[in-house]
């Protein structure tokens, strides 16, 4: 495989000072291409892990300046259209184009019922993790046909693909997300441009080694440990691993972001250690 | 109709109930036997181009209804809002002693591709087509429980729910978003003996489709395209030979769902396209 599939490109990362998005950072940069690095780095109410700090985005941009690759950062809220607009029309002012895009950023909470969900809850993670992620593709879409072409890389889920109980709206958000790639592959793929999603299993990120996601695996013990949610992840997987490193998604957006996968859009790649077959 | 078909003794919910495809659920529903608690916006939305239903119009469902000797309890209340929406159920159930059928059928069409799309038309889509789903659920479900007997949810997701269609991202996504919906519900219902699932029309005969959103969507090349020229391209969509297929065909589909017929079907999501998933 080259190591440089992305030379001479762009990339926006959403969600990237920590986990998966950090992990694409600087994987898309070890192929070559210069980092849009942008997070919220900072708390959503209703999300119940510690969300992602400035320090956080500032070592991802050291991260990737490590690989000789050029960084910007901006602390911008995926939901605020007109303030990721700025964001990213900033960036590729200063590093001249865009041709990739990981909409990565997203957040996770629930664990409840649905029909007990808050209000705020649902609406908080509709807003974050689907019209977070349009917001993304529209404002960073102009600069792809500018380029003359691009890659589109959509953060689903396994849970893009079916059903787990407790988390209604993250379940929706991510089946939805798989409607938005495949139309917006119908829509650009006349510019060159390919739109696909990955749909990742329990991934090891701040996100997912928590105690929300431990009860929700391990829902008959009050305080599951970190054993007992490897346990429960394990079995619910084909190969034998509890979760899979934030790499192992990066080493899929690399390839969907690449020349390699020039004829792939429209689909949902999962990367799940066999979930989705069980 | 066979007897696991009748719904005698049993309440329905249904939203968007003031004509189309809300309407003939609950007429179909009620036919069967079920009296009716149904809900409407009866407004105009910013972001939607074609003619809102009227007050006028839930009272002609009423009107309806009742000509078939059921009991109907209609308000008017917008999917968006909880507190409304609640308040529209609980009343229902209190007058009609229970709950057993949920019907989440409101929605709305706006369009526009990438570029042209507003964010207040995407959100006011996600609102009302996948968040004003979840919340219709939300207020019916503790009354489903609350009964004991189980019950069965039918929302209606589209063809859109399952593939897609350019200029219509918002629209593509809640629909898919509801799939997902019904698939989690399906999961943590069924130890209640609640049964969920959708309906996945393909274009319908109704207000929501036969207007010049709808036709310049599937006519781009046309400034004006008349409804000739969209039931052909509508028709070209379908692998039967229709041009669209009628309310009473979703309701039918609606009405086995909400069924005993359909004791056993839970999860799915059920087509009623004419054969366009597959073309």
């Amino acid at each position: 495989m080259s190591a440089t599939r992305a030379a001479g490109k762009v990339a926006l990362v959403t969600g990237a000072a920590r986990g998966q998005g950090r992990s694409h950072a600087v994987r898309l940069a070890e192929e070559g291409a210069d980092i849009v690095a942008v997070d919220l780095c900072r708390q959503i109410a209703t999300v119940p892990y510690p969300m992602s700090t400035p320090d956080d985005l500032a070592e991802t941009a050291k991260l990737v300046e490590a690989t000789g690759r050029r960084v910007v950062t901006a602390s911008a809220d995926v939901r605020d259209l007109d303030g990721l607009r700025a964001a990213v029309d900033g960036a590729v002012a200063t590093l001249g184009r865009l041709d990739i895009v990981a909409a990565n950023a997203g957040i996770h909470s629930g664990g409840i019922p649905s029909w007990e969900m808050p209000d705020e809850m649902w609406d908080d993670l509709i807003d974050v993790n689907l019209t977070g992620v349009w917001i993304t593709c529209k404002v960073a879409a102009p600069h792809l046909v500018a380029a003359g072409g691009g890659s589109i890389v959509i953060t689903s889920s396994t849970a893009g693909l079916r059903p787990y109980g407790g988390i209604a709206h993250y379940v929706a958000a991510k089946h939805a997300l798989m409607g938005l790639t495949k139309t917006l592959a119908q829509e650009l793929g006349a510019h060159g441009i390919r739109v696909n999603a990955v749909n990742p299993t329990q991934v090891d990120t701040p996100m997912i080694q928590n105690p929300l996601i431990y009860r929700l695996f391990v829902p008959d013990v009050p305080q599951p440990t970190k054993e007992q949610f490897a346990a429960a992840s394990q079995a619910g997987m084909l190969l034998p691993t509890p979760w899979l490193d934030a790499r192992d998604v990066s080493d899929a957006v690399a390839f969907l972001a690449s020349d390699e996968a020039r004829f792939v859009t429209g689909i949902g790649l999962p990367i799940d250690a066999g979930v989705l077959a069980r | 109709m066979n007897a696991a078909a009748s719904l005698h003794g049993k309440v329905a919910f249904v939203t968007g109930a003031a004509r189309g495809q809300g309407r003939s659920h609950a007429v179909t529903l009620a036919a069967a036997g079920a009296d009716i608690i149904a809900v409407d916006i009866c407004a105009p939305l910013e972001s939607v181009d074609y003619p809102a239903a009227t007050a006028a119009d839930l009272a002609d469902t009423v009107r309806e209804v009742e000509a078939l000797d059921r009991r109907i309890v209609a308000r008017v209340a917008d999917v968006r809002d909880t507190a409304a929406l609640r308040a529209a159920v609980d009343e229902g159930v209190a007058e009609l002693g229970r709950l057993d059928i949920v019907a989440a059928n409101a929605g709305i069409l706006s369009s526009g591709s990438l570029d042209q799309l507003g964010e207040h038309a995407w959100r006011e889509m996600v609102d009302v087509n996948l968040s004003g789903v979840w919340r219709t659920t939300k207020v019916a479900i503790p009354h489903i429980l609350a009964g004991g007997r189980g019950g069965a949810i039918i929302l209606t997701s589209s063809v859109a729910g399952l593939k897609s269609y350019p200029n219509v991202a918002h629209y593509v996504a809640a629909k898919h978003g509801v799939v997902g919906l019904m698939r989690t519900l399906a999961v943590e219902l069924a130890p209640h003996g609640i049964r969920v699932n959708t309906v996945n029309p393909t274009q319908v005969d109704t207000d929501m489709i036969q207007n010049d959103v709808m036709y310049r969507l599937f006519v781009p090349d046309e400034a004006h395209p008349t409804k000739a020229q969209f039931a052909a391209a509508s028709r070209a969509t379908a692998l039967l030979p229709v041009d669209w297929i009628e309310s009473v065909d979703v309701s039918n589909a609606l009405l086995f769902l909400a069924s005993d017929a359909a004791r056993y079907i839970t999860g799915v999501a059920l087509p009623v396209d004419a054969g366009a998933v597959w073309r």
